[in-house]
């Protein structure tokens, strides 16, 4: 049965997991992003504060394993500071670089936190527009 | 801290009597059993007096009804394909339950894939054998019926006696797989009248490598692993004499303590599912009294079991979990869907299975990191609403 078969995680990784940052919501968001859902076992959900394009604050919530979590943590770090077309050119791959590598079947379905923070950031722009 | 180890299930230490019993094998009696000279007589004779403890351990009718194998993957392969291809001329169908191990469904699907016909038996949502549909698919060209003694995930114990009255009145033959049930709950192949039994070492504080697989005199089953004859040409390959030694050992000193032991342990276990499930949104998975003793398996909603899994570790506790994420397929468990569970609801499982070094001090602290783990991952997870 349940026997983990995954590849061990980096110290790194299990930094994050363990000590996630910038967790919780932003009420009234700038931007908003949520991407996975809780039947595949993922779920993410990315909110930004932005002034003058830059992200100010960003808040995560997740639903997911080891690699879900500390993804959604390192995304946030990433972001954080950063002018929005600078933070939306953030891939998959950059993330988790940092996380100094991520085993190869969490490279897919657990490392979906890029994608949440592009997501908030076409919210925003979207929001702008109007 | 002190590792609290609670995946037996998976993964057992090696008592170390059984170790100590069986360590000569490897050293200073390492004869190959088929030779004719001392040492090699001494390692055959290890094996045949590893047989008869193992017999005995499940009331077998005589030891000749024993096979040695690596494993219970082995065991399970063998009993199924072995006997399939046997028979095949009374037949070309097989069944399993739903809830089985991938060494049971697999091989049935290797069947399936050549020309047999495969039909699964639901389980009710606590994880019981749907006693009507067995009967409804059940026929005189089903040669094999696999239903396990019960289950490792969710701990739920099948009823074997009346599973085989039905298989014997319509099919032909009965394989139970019993590695997780064996040592902690007694088996007796005769009572229940099982055809094909497998055991596992592990399962038992034995060493790996090595598993058995009764069967009952009789029944004709042939080799899946031909090569040099041994195991009455049921099981070729020069024998993994420390690992069969150690087997019949262990099963020796599992079973004259497995009463006191199992009873020791369901104190435990029974303390732990209390507490629990007072946790907010948390359920048992499996059946709430026909379970293993040393079993407690949950799921907490909002949350995902790899978390779980990865949190509590960082208590030193090892628990296992169904979810997708711990597994190669990225799917959940097929049990934990089988039982009805909807993959989100499967995904947030934790399973405990007890073992010797745990005990009754212990629980307050597992309590702790349990609380504490589901605590912390519900403030992550964006599925609890309390904005």
């Amino acid at each position: 049965m349940i026997n983990i078969s995954q590849e061990g995680y980096s110290k790194k990784v299990m930094d994050h997991f363990m000590n996630p940052r910038n967790v919780g919501v932003i009420d009234n968001p700038d931007g908003y992003g949520k991407v996975g859902n809780p039947v595949c076992g993922d779920l993410m959900e990315i909110f930004i504060r932005v002034k003058n394009d830059i992200i100010t604050d960003i808040k995560f919530k997740t639903f997911g394993c080891g690699s879900a979590i500390a993804t959604s943590s390192m995304v946030t770090e990433l972001a954080k500071g950063k002018h929005v077309d600078e933070a939306i050119k953030i891939t998959r791959n950059d993330v988790a670089d940092e996380l100094e590598g991520l085993p190869p079947q969490k490279m897919h379905c657990s490392n979906l936190a890029a994608d949440a923070l592009q997501e908030a950031i076409k919210d925003y722009k979207k929001k702008k527009k109007k | 801290m002190e590792r609290i180890y609670l995946d037996h299930a998976s993964s057992m230490p090696v008592d170390k009597r059984v170790f100590e019993f069986a360590k000569p094998y490897l050293i200073d009696k390492f004869g190959n059993p088929s030779s004719l000279y001392s040492i090699g007589l001494d390692a055959k004779s290890a094996i045949e007096e590893s047989r008869i403890k193992i017999a005995d351990f499940i009331n077998a009718e005589n030891e000749k009804s024993i096979i040695f194998t690596s494993g219970a993957t082995e065991s399970s392969n063998l009993a199924i394909r072995g006997t399939a291809q046997r028979n095949i001329k009374d037949g070309k169908e097989v069944l399993a339950s739903a809830i089985e191990h991938m060494s049971v469904l697999n091989p049935m699907k290797e069947l399936q894939k050549n020309g047999f016909t495969f039909n699964i038996i639901p389980v009710d949502a606590n994880g019981i054998v749907d006693i009507d549909k067995l009967k409804n698919l059940i026929s005189k060209n089903t040669i094999v019926t696999s239903i396990m003694y019960a289950n490792n995930e969710i701990g739920t114990i099948e009823p074997i006696k009346e599973i085989s009255e039905i298989v014997h009145e319509k099919g032909k033959y009965l394989h139970v797989d019993a590695t997780g049930a064996a040592g902690k709950i007694p088996i007796d192949v005769q009572k229940d009248e099982i055809d094909l039994l497998t055991l596992s070492s592990n399962d038992l504080y034995g060493p790996r490598g090595a598993g058995a697989l009764y069967i009952k005199p009789g029944v004709k089953v042939q080799s899946v692993l031909p090569g040099g004859g041994q195991e009455k040409g049921l099981r070729s390959g020069t024998e993994n004499v420390f690992a069969i030694a150690g087997m019949g050992e262990a099963a020796k000193l599992v079973k004259n303590k497995m009463k006191v032991e199992s009873t020791r342990l369901q104190k435990i276990r029974d303390k732990l599912i209390t507490e629990i499930l007072k946790i907010k949104d948390s359920y048992l998975t499996g059946h709430p009294l026909k379970r293993l003793p040393h079993h407690a398996s949950f799921r907490f909603s909002y949350i995902e079991g790899e978390s779980i899994l990865l949190n509590m570790d960082m208590y030193n506790i090892q628990v296992a979990t169904g979810s997708a994420c711990s597994h190669k397929t990225l799917e959940p468990s097929h049990v934990l869907l089988a039982i009805g569970l909807k993959h989100e609801e499967a995904h947030g499982s934790m399973v405990m299975t007890l073992g010797k070094s745990n005990n009754i001090d212990h629980i307050p602290y597992i309590l702790k990191a349990v609380n504490e783990t589901v605590d912390r991952l519900r403030k992550l997870s964006p599925l609890v609403k309390e904005r």
